[in-house]
């Protein structure tokens, strides 16, 4: 217990550290420029003070319980022991490697799913959209976009296949769904794209970069180990697009089959 | 800063505002507004304690995905017990209230912030001061970014190993600093852009699909250890607290700028932010040379 409240401090001077320079610029620039003060000031710097202990807590708890197990078991999966060293020996396939997938995939939903960052832009969207966009959907879709994405990256560590190929194709794949989906839901879609990789994301997926690049025979956790997180942040963008698609297609195909009652 | 807090708890133990529990469905996009006109009878302690878990509710619901996948695949994969459950499960209390905690804060603190700034600077209508700002923001807020200096480090072991830089603590700490700087800027920039798109109404795709094809094109002169490290950089230049302000702001300038939408106009922001990184750490990579 006195460790978690000695740690708790520690997280919360390092959080505050992070907001330093944004407190610093919102008061210069409400103090010079705006010279006005902000309504319910006092509720908002409250709202401030849960974010900053919210953050902290959150951080040091998974810090504490969740993120230790998470690497280890990175580690664990990509060891040349659960593989089979034996078969390791005359080099890998990729299918060698196909519970580690099924993990990568599976955190990198889970840890979406608990993203914070994610969970402060579908509200936002809920409000922007006036209830359109459901928070709950738009966290699920970004979450599959994220799982695909990481497994898509451990297999490219894997095969050693050039990132750019995969990255580019994906932009390819973008560019296309953005003409077929609706306008309201592109620019949300690729600020999802964004948000996806934050504390929860990174820690793990970088984990699991590292143990594969360093165990797959032939890839240096230098030069293989990076290019994960931008498989995160490409995919959702896709999954976002193609859930808008498909929901709009059900509706209209629902409204073409039941004309009476898309009218009520 | 204990009373809307607690207006809140309270309101969400009568069961009457269904929108202001955490997650919860929504039938009116201000809450706010609609806090303020509920008067909620006196408070009892076993209301509280049921507020309390509703709100926790949440909170659980979106970390289950993470406990169900480490314990599958530590008992029934790897086969192996659960280490000092204890402290997992102590873990576990800090981590939901935290969110609980996050959420409440976002929804009375940074987003009416956001609002707050993005209704200034309409009404004050000084395009510079609100430019200048939004640098301020993006580069203020990345250059300390905790993901940031981590794999800025890294890839200047890279870049040393690579060849491209000596292999020695200043010529590697430089590098690192460089890139770093070089982000930060580039997100400062991203987020002017953004505000600019916002005002004058431009629509996002061209201008992000713009982006990509530079990014296609300057891969392919850009030097390899490079490009893994600035493809990454897009992806962890937004943190926990800027997102939401961030996006705020853009859906309050959108909002208070007659003509703009805010679905359509008010988010893209933090596309620019990941989108821009890209570009310029690859450029970053190709002056290095």
């Amino acid at each position: 217990m006195i460790g978690y409240s000695n740690a708790l401090i520690d997280a919360l001077f390092s959080t505050i550290l992070d907001v330093a320079p944004i407190v610093v610029i919102l008061l210069v620039f409400q103090l010079v420029f705006l010279r006005r003060k902000p309504p319910n000031l006092r509720r908002i710097a409250a709202g401030s003070v849960l974010v900053l202990v919210g953050l902290a807590l959150f951080l040091i708890g998974l810090e504490n319980a969740l993120f230790p197990i998470g690497r280890t078991m990175a580690s664990q999966l990509t060891a040349p022991e659960t593989i089979g060293a034996e078969r390791l020996a005359d080099g890998v396939d990729w299918y060698d490697y196909l519970p580690l997938y099924a993990f990568a995939a599976a955190i990198g939903f889970a840890t979406t799913v608990a993203e914070p960052a994610l969970v402060a832009v579908a509200i936002k969207a809920r409000d922007a959209s006036g209830g359109a966009v459901h928070p709950w959907g738009l966290r699920i879709a970004v979450a599959v976009g994220v799982a695909v994405g990481v497994a898509l990256g451990c297999f490219r560590i894997v095969t050693g296949t050039p990132l750019p190929w995969y990255i580019i194709a994906s932009y390819i794949v973008v560019i296309l769904l953005t003409f077929r989906a609706g306008r309201t839901i592109v620019p949300l879609a690729y600020d999802s794209g964004g948000v996806t990789t934050s504390t929860v994301t990174v820690p793990v997926v970088a984990a699991i970069g590292l143990g594969l690049a360093s165990s797959v025979p032939g890839r240096s956790p230098l030069i293989d180990g990076f290019g994960l997180i931008a498989f995160a942040s490409v995919f959702p963008i896709i999954s976002v697009l193609g859930y808008s698609i498909a929901a709009s297609w059900l509706s209209r195909r629902r409204k073409s089959g039941l004309p009476k009652e898309a009218e009520s | 800063m204990i009373v809307p807090f607690n207006r809140r708890l309270r309101c969400a133990a009568e069961g009457r505002c269904a929108n202001l529990t955490y997650g919860g469905p929504t039938s009116t996009p201000y809450p706010s507004q609609l806090r303020n006109r509920l008067k909620c009878p006196p408070k009892v302690v076993t209301r509280h304690l049921v507020a309390i878990l509703r709100l926790n509710v949440g909170a659980l619901r979106d970390l289950a995905p993470i406990v169900l996948v480490i314990a599958f695949f530590q008992i029934v994969v790897l086969r192996q017990p659960f280490p000092d459950l204890l402290s997992v499960l102590v873990g576990l209390l800090c981590v939901i209230l935290g969110l609980t905690l996050f959420i409440q804060g976002l929804e009375s603190g940074l987003f009416p912030l956001g609002e707050a700034l993005a209704q200034g600077f309409a009404q004050k209508g000084n395009i510079v001061i609100l430019l200048a700002f939004g640098f301020c923001l993006g580069f203020g807020t990345t250059i300390a970014e905790p993901a940031l200096i981590a794999i800025a480090a890294e890839a200047a072991a890279v870049a040393a190993e690579a060849g491209a830089i000596i292999d020695d603590d200043s010529a590697r700490s430089t590098y690192a600093l460089e890139l770093r700087l070089v982000v930060a800027v580039s997100v400062g920039a991203a987020i002017v852009v953004g505000i600019l798109r916002i005002l004058k109404g431009w629509p996002i795709h061209y201008l992000i699909i713009g982006g990509y094809l530079l990014v296609t094109a300057m891969t392919a002169f850009a030097p390899a250890e490079i490009v893994g490290v600035a493809y990454d950089s897009g992806g962890v230049t937004t943190s926990t607290i800027t997102v939401p302000l961030v996006t705020a702001l853009g859906v309050g300038l959108a909002t208070s700028i007659r003509g703009r939408n805010p679905m359509t106009d008010g988010f893209g922001l933090i596309a620019f932010a990941s989108l821009t990184p890209m570009i310029c750490v690859l450029a970053y990579g190709m002056a290095a040379q």
